[in-house]
């Protein structure tokens, strides 16, 4: 009887299952659908002063509501694109024009990800080697954890400038001094993490290693690093998207030909408000696909290290 | 007034058999702790841990620690194994101090938990010492076969720790210990988490390791009738501050099966274990 009752709940548990799934489905669909609409509804508010200016100019008396909205969700260069006008604008500059020519978002794209992935791998390196350094040493943790905190409490637009005039004072131009603004961000969250992870090994954990009088390499390699393992990651997650701010922020000052940042700052320039919505909704999507590849490799090595499903 | 009986002659018995008073040939000494003291600051009151404690634990004995929870059982074997630094007193292992014996990497410690790295599969904790040790790696691979299979885990060794049983899971740390072959073994209440029919498996086992190998092996135990069967010296504690009520001397043969365990002079040890653990108590009270 108790088995029986055992089996038939274990079909009921798939099917908890599946409500669950269609359960979550259910509601980031809602959220979405919430967050156009307030977009459409935002666009109207923000837009229909100027539709109503034009129509005084033009000398029309009256309108319907119908013709505001319609006006107000299709003007040139509006105050707030509908998600509409930023849709047609990626179509346009992601998948109708060549990936090699300067108008395409993909070109541009490419130019802020490849400063963002060199500032992140230098970032991500150095703040492992910065949690390394004062888990090891008592006396770097004093002296170097206020130093590190206050680079951070600095505004990253303040410094940039300066980063890149100095950088380039003595040649470094193009490429890497975007990636050092990245780098700059996003080591942070990493030495922060890996300081917690690299002391997280439980006393007894470390106990057995001194039973075994093993060096504080074996101890740091065997038992530290895989043990940070779990806290190694969200850092990164989070330092990842960083890294992406950091490279649209380096191209501003430098009045960048290429990347996110530069045709934001065209956009901006032209009032080309549509070009600028477009290009941050590839930023979004940008950072939002390096954090979900950082996720995918953390499943992958948590797997390896026998995580429990 | 048994208790105080008990006690001296304890002591008294205890030294001639152990063959390890002070002086005697060096190399035949495996533990040796003189006015041992143990005081642990904590943040409110001194917590008195070790009281005055003297033990000489001579090369292939068996002695078993027996002693009311917290009285120190841990925190003698930790001082042994230079994991805690005493606050007074002299300890020696194979004739150095415990640092000098522990760089050499004199023991193999069993934890009171099985502390095995989760990350690991059942084989690589196993193999963990002996990379630390840089044995290669067939040698490792072959090593841990043998140990696992001792501990009749054979065909776990791709299991992770959390897909084990608590018991499997401390026979796996046994394992572990034995896998770098280890002159002396603490053992820290190694089978505390099993069941009777494979404790008493595991304790036939050990002895027979112990008998063929013989190694050294300090083992702490809350059952009396196992500190009886396994040891050659039982160590009775008393609580707060831990010090030693009694040390008894078994008079039973080496060959030893769990029968035994029915015999006048089994229950004869047993009920002197018993009287030591009370006596202990009874300084508590006072
Ligand atoms: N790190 C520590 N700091 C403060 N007090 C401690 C510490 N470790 C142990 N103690 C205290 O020392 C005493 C002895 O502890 P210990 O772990 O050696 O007992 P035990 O005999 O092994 O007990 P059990 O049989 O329950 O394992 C206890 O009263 C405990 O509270
Ligand atoms: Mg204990």
């Amino acid at each position: 009887m108790t088995t029986a009752d055992a089996l038939a709940g274990a079909p009921g548990g798939r099917g908890f299952l599946d409500r669950v799934r269609r359960g979550s489905a259910g509601p980031v669909a809602v959220v979405l659908a919430a967050i156009v609409a307030i977009w459409y509804l935002g666009a109207i508010q923000l837009n229909t002063p100027r539709i109503v200016d034009q129509y005084g100019r033009d000398g029309r008396a009256t309108w319907t509501f119908a013709e505001l909205v319609a006006d107000s969700w299709s003007m040139e260069r509006p105050v707030l694109p509908a998600p509409h006008q930023v849709a047609v604008e990626l179509k346009k500059s992601v998948l109708d024009i060549a990936v090699t020519s300067r108008r395409s978002l993909v070109f541009h794209a490419w130019v802020t990800m490849s400063s963002a992935l060199l500032g992140f791998a230098i970032g991500a390196a150095l703040g492992i080697a910065l949690a390394i350094g004062i888990v090891h040493v008592r006396t770097l943790e004093r002296s170097l954890m206020p130093w590190i905190i206050a680079s951070q409490t600095v505004p990253i637009l303040a410094i940039a400038p300066m980063i890149i005039v100095v950088l380039g004072s003595v040649g470094l131009v193009g490429l890497v001094p975007k990636a050092i603004i990245s780098t700059y961000l996003c080591f942070f969250p990493v030495t922060i993490g890996m300081v917690k992870g690299l002391t997280s090994p439980e006393p007894i954990h470390l106990d057995l290693m001194r039973t075994y009088s093993a060096s504080t390499a074996q101890t740091l390699w065997k038992l530290r690093w895989p043990a940070s393992l779990a806290f190694l990651f969200p850092s990164l997650k989070v330092a990842v998207a960083l890294s992406v701010v950091g490279a649209i922020v380096g191209e501003l000052p430098t009045g960048a030909q290429a990347g996110i940042g530069a045709r934001l700052l065209v956009g901006s320039y032209y009032g080309q408000t549509v070009q600028i919505w477009a290009a941050l909704v590839v930023a979004a999507v940008l950072a939002g696909l390096s954090v979900a590849a950082v996720g995918g490799i953390e499943r992958l090595a948590l797997r390896r290290a026998g995580a429990q499903p | 007034m048994t208790a105080i009986v008990s006690v001296e002659s304890g002591r008294a018995a205890g030294k001639p058999r152990a063959g390890a008073a002070p002086g005697t040939a060096p190399g035949t000494v495996a533990v040796e702790i003189r006015g041992l003291n143990l005081t642990f600051q904590t943040a409110d009151t001194p917590v008195f841990a070790l009281s005055d404690i003297d033990l000489t634990i001579g090369r292939g004995d068996f002695v078993s620690l027996i002693g009311p929870s917290g009285c120190g059982k841990t925190t003698l074997m930790r001082v042994i194994a230079d994991l805690q630094k005493p606050t007074g007193g002299m300890v020696s292992v194979n004739g150095v101090t415990p640092e000098i014996a522990r760089l050499r990497r004199a023991y193999g410690y069993i934890f009171q938990a099985p502390a095995l790295y989760p990350w690991r599969t059942v084989i690589r904790n196993i193999t963990l010492p002996l990379e630390i040790m840089g044995v290669d790696k067939a040698e490792r691979l072959s090593r841990a076969k043998r140990v696992l299979d001792l501990v009749n885990l054979g065909g776990f060794e791709r299991k992770f720790p959390w897909q084990l049983s608590g018991g499997m899971q401390q026979r796996v740390s046994i394992a572990r210990a034995l896998s770098f072959d280890p002159e002396l073994l603490l053992m820290d209440e190694p089978f505390g988490a099993l069941d009777e029919i494979i404790r008493d498996h595991l304790n036939e086992e050990l002895l027979r390791l112990w008998k063929r190998t013989g190694k050294t092996v300090v083992f702490v135990t809350h059952s009396i009738s196992e500190a009886v069967f396994l040891s050659t010296r039982i160590v009775v504690m008393s609580p707060r501050p831990g010090r030693i009520v009694d040390v008894i001397d078994s008079n039973l043969p080496a060959d030893r099966t769990l029968d035994m365990r029915e015999t006048p002079e089994f229950v004869a040890l047993a009920h002197r274990v018993r009287e030591g653990l009370r006596a202990g108590h009874s300084y508590d009270d006072r």
